[in-house]
């Protein structure tokens, strides 16, 4: 019973990890068409820049704002400067954002080196906590409050505010958007920034967890591709539930069967592209 | 006629070089040849059919790891193995095609590269049968069944460039059948396609499968000529490898991606050599072919030289 529990929460708070950079992936191809592959850089850098920041200034929260504020004016940046100048089709997107993908992971190498760093947990969080008779780490628990909390504000924000509106509006038409005076445009931007931000934030919340390494791009952004795969491209709530799904999948996969634990991800997701090619909750 | 001409000229030159190279120079010559094989056979799907892929490595690392496992556990004989990973290749490209061509653009991007690393993942954590991340070494060059042994260099490029030249034969006879036709037609508009009665599903799906096919053969190829096989083979890397080298020669053009092959090859070789940072700039030829020739150095070439010959006649003009 108590392997099951735990079990679970270690998987839902990976889930809320995925879900976090999932979401970005997902606001990004819903407004722009653009499949970002370089997502799994704005992990890794955010983590890394926080690490940094931690070891000089020892403060954690100035670490994770520094880390989020680099990586969201490498998204800035990538978008203005490169993104609209290649063709909106998804292969030179797909060629050029893998080509950051490339550089940001190389460069990390040369700055952080090859070996696996973690990030220290908040003083309040580093303990465990007793929940009956299961004792679990507390800042796993953070970990899901803040996915939980990303996620309602998300929700809100899309549904209930005046710039969720023109988000939808401009998910919906773009043309049509414009004539209504929607800055589309500007818009672009700020979404790309704040996907990046919210893939930084992932890095930087699941850095205690799982360490970031060389590589640790690759990974994250794979299963972030399973989770909207699952979930349906450009959907949040396919990103939310898809990300749980995955998240739990691949902690019992790890849990039961290790040699095979890809396996109890893909062949989910094959099931799924087998009936719902566009996933779950996908538009189209 | 000049085409035929260049090709022929092409022809004699592969065949004599090995005259004038050393050892190295002929191994790296080897490995251009392979992964022009490999490039070529994305851009059946890619440049003909308009199919982006970044899992084409899946076919490759297939027939590589069969080739591998059954020559260091079963046997050395040349034609069971290669036979065996093509075979293996095609299996599993008939799988994924039937899977990942529900999809189209993005979609399509996504699930072939998730695809491709279910057999990466296999790859890398089976230990016990594959050796996890450390790969299988020692497998040998193809000796037994065969009236020579291709251990020697020399060889075993002519072996490489018989294969790599019948594989292209193969392609360009392809392309230029109806059935090639038919794939340009599904890239230009598969709508129209389907209007004209054209089962485009199926053409899709055959060419999907060809690709699979001849790159399992060039993995087959580069297991040999390396003696390694590692999850790498496998690897987004590798996929998108491919994917640069046909965009840099020409998509759509049966040779453009050797040309690809070549120049990415030889700046991994000579860039290597200087620095550790090869991923770096690999990076950033992504970034600039995107930005400055997306129809690949031919088209930047032409592009390049219709400027300078307007505003060479521009400035003719200007005296009068």
């Amino acid at each position: 019973m108590t392997f099951w529990t735990f079990q679970i929460l270690n998987g839902v708070s990976f889930g809320m990890l995925l879900f976090l950079l999932a979401a970005g992936l997902s606001l990004i191809y819903g407004l722009m068409r653009i499949l970002n592959l370089a997502h799994g850089s704005y992990y890794i850098l955010g983590a890394y820049v926080a690490l940094s920041v931690v070891r000089v200034t020892g403060s954690l929260a100035l670490a994770a704002v520094a880390g989020i504020a680099a990586v969201m004016a490498l998204g800035v940046v990538m978008e203005r400067v490169f993104l609209r100048r290649v063709p909106r089709d998804e292969l030179p997107q797909a060629l050029l954002t893998f080509g950051f993908l490339l550089i940001v992971g190389d460069v990390a190498l040369w700055v952080w080196g090859g070996t696996p760093q973690t990030l220290p947990r908040p003083e309040a969080f580093s303990k465990s906590v007793r929940l009956g008779e299961l004792v679990f780490p507390s800042y796993r628990l953070f970990v899901i409050a803040v996915g939980a909390v990303v996620g309602v504000a998300l929700w809100l924000l899309q549904e209930h505010t005046r710039l969720g509106a023109m988000l939808r509006a401009a998910i919906d038409d773009p043309e049509i958007a414009r004539t209504t005076g929607i800055n589309v445009s500007r818009l672009a931007t700020g979404v790309f920034a704040f996907g990046a931000g919210l893939a930084a934030l992932g890095g930087i919340i699941g850095g205690p967890l799982l360490g970031v390494y060389p590589g640790a791009d690759f990974e994250i952004l794979l299963l972030a591709f399973v989770v909207v795969i699952i979930g349906g491209l450009g959907s949040l709530k396919g990103a939310f539930f898809g990300g749980l799904l995955v998240g739990l999948l691949d902690n019992f996969g790890k849990a039961l069967f290790p040699e095979f634990a890809l396996f109890t991800i893909f062949a989910p997701m094959a099931l799924i592209l087998a009936v719902r090619p566009t996933g779950l909750f996908g538009a189209r | 006629m000049r085409a035929a001409v260049a090709l022929a000229l092409a022809a004699i030159v592969l065949v004599l070089i090995p005259l004038a190279l050393t050892s190295y120079q002929l191994g790296l010559l080897t490995k251009m040849l392979i992964f022009a094989l490999f490039a070529m056979s994305l851009n059946l799907i890619l440049g003909y059919a308009g199919l982006p892929s970044l899992g084409h490595a899946a076919y490759f690392g297939m027939g590589a790891y069969t080739v591998g496992l059954l020559a260091l556990r079963v046997t050395g004989n040349f034609w069971t193995n290669f036979g065996a990973g093509i075979v293996a290749a095609a299996v599993v490209a008939a799988l994924f095609g039937l899977l990942a061509l529900r999809t189209h653009g993005s979609y399509l991007l996504m699930i072939t590269l998730a695809l491709a690393q279910v057999l990466w993942g296999i790859a890398f954590g089976w230990r016990s049968f594959t050796g996890g991340d450390d790969g299988l070494p020692g497998i040998p060059r193809p000796s037994a069944g065969l009236p020579l042994s291709l251990a020697d260099g020399v060889r075993f490029y002519y072996f490489v460039l018989v294969v790599t030249a019948v594989a292209t034969a193969a392609l360009w006879v392809v392309v230029q059948s109806p059935f090639g036709r038919a794939l340009v037609g599904i890239r230009e508009s598969e709508r129209r396609m389907e209007v004209l009665g054209y089962d485009t599903w199926r053409y899709k799906y055959v060419a999907f499968v060809i690709a699979g096919v001849l790159a399992g053969v060039a993995g087959n190829l580069f297991v040999y000529f390396n003696g390694f096989v590692s999850p790498a083979y496998l690897s987004i890397v590798f996929s998108a490898t491919a994917l640069i080298m046909v965009i840099l020669g020409g998509a759509g053009t049966v040779l453009g991606p050797a040309l690809g092959s070549a120049v990415i090859i030889f700046l991994e070789n000579v860039i290597s050599a200087y620095t550790e940072r090869w991923l770096l700039v690999l990076g950033s030829i992504y970034v600039a072919v995107t930005l400055f020739a997306p129809d690949g150095l031919l088209g930047l070439a032409r592009r390049l030289v219709a400027r300078a010959t307007t505003q060479r006649s521009q400035v003719e003009e200007r005296p009068a």
